[in-house]
């Protein structure tokens, strides 16, 4: 059992070794100014993670995470809109970088399935109420 | 039974075919660039090697394809790809490096140990280029034209059927 178990640390090795820099000045640092760090602070919760592609940015340790939150820190506290960060990221990497999909040829069934949905449910609930009566 | 049933059960069995079709298909967690196509974008990075060159977006638009190693030397597969980076310089192809956040010592030592293909390198101690250029990983390797527009990403370790790949896509950038 104990074999077992020293076998698993063994595989278990980090596949790749991380680096040994240390974190971009803007990854774990805070801006100045609180309404600017509240915007990149919401930008970067709805960002996904490249490495780590479950999770986004705000959530993430792994370095290249840090690097992009320094980015979009320091382009919010250079008065760019968050929106362009976020465009400015998606030019690069694709809709798939952003948590917020929006509204396009290939994600409108999103959006409209529920509406379709939930008028399809109150079509069966009106004429089953007016058949009860 | 009302035959009307028989939709939302149809529904049902057409979800739970479609669900069970994606689990068997092979998971892609590549996220590819959205930059081949598009220009590299502007930037100046400090020499990683003493002696070397620097390397900056201009040194790409000078007619001549290049191929741009994104690499590190803290990344395993780095060291696997080193024979195939050295293969595709003998047979002709300039290889510029830019090491992702790298300690110049580490760099000198990881290319006294593997050898050095690259033409010139840089230091992109936060990202800067990789996130520029829509790279998500290292290594990858990119081929830009003589205009320093991107024209292929190669995502991963080179490994030797990609060297003929790499060498045929810097022959359509123009080498």
């Amino acid at each position: 059992m104990r074999g077992i178990a020293l076998l698993t640390l063994l595989v278990a090795a980090p596949v790749a070794a991380q680096d040994a820099m240390p974190p971009a000045p803007y990854a774990y640092r805070q801006l100045d100014d609180p309404a600017q760090e509240a915007v990149a602070q919401d930008l970067m919760e709805t960002l996904r993670c490249l490495k780590c592609q479950s999770q986004s940015i705000a959530d993430s340790d792994a370095p290249m995470a840090g690097d992009m939150r320094h980015q979009v820190r320091i382009r919010i506290a250079a008065g760019e809109k968050p929106e362009a960060v976020r465009g400015w990221l998606m030019d690069r990497y694709g809709n798939y970088v952003s948590y917020s999909p929006a509204l396009n040829t290939s994600t409108w069934p999103l959006f409209a399935i529920p509406g379709a949905l939930a008028l399809l449910a109150g079509a069966l609930l009106f004429r089953r109420f007016r058949r009860q009566r | 039974m009302n035959w009307r049933l028989w939709f939302p059960i149809a529904a049902f069995t057409g979800f739970l075919a479609v669900a069970a079709y994606s689990l068997s298909q092979p998971k892609d967690d590549f996220v590819r660039s959205a930059m081949i196509g598009e220009k590299l974008p502007y930037f100046e990075l400090p020499s990683a090697v003493e002696g070397r060159p620097s390397v900056t977006s201009a040194n790409f638009a000078d007619g001549r394809p290049r191929l741009l190693n994104i690499w590190a030397s803290w990344c395993l597969p780095c060291i696997a790809e080193a024979p195939q980076l050295a293969e595709l310089e003998r047979r002709g192809a300039d290889i510029v490096g830019i090491a992702i956040r790298d300690k110049p010592e580490d760099i000198a030592a990881f290319l006294d140990e593997h050898g050095n293909p690259y033409s010139s390198i840089g230091r992109d101690d936060v990202s800067e280029v990789q996130l520029g250029i829509g790279s998500s990983g290292v290594p990858e390797t990119f081929v830009i034209d003589g205009d320093g527009v991107i024209t292929y990403q190669h995502i991963g370790d080179v490994r030797a059927p990609d060297v003929p790949v790499l060498l045929e896509e810097l022959r359509k950038a123009g080498a």
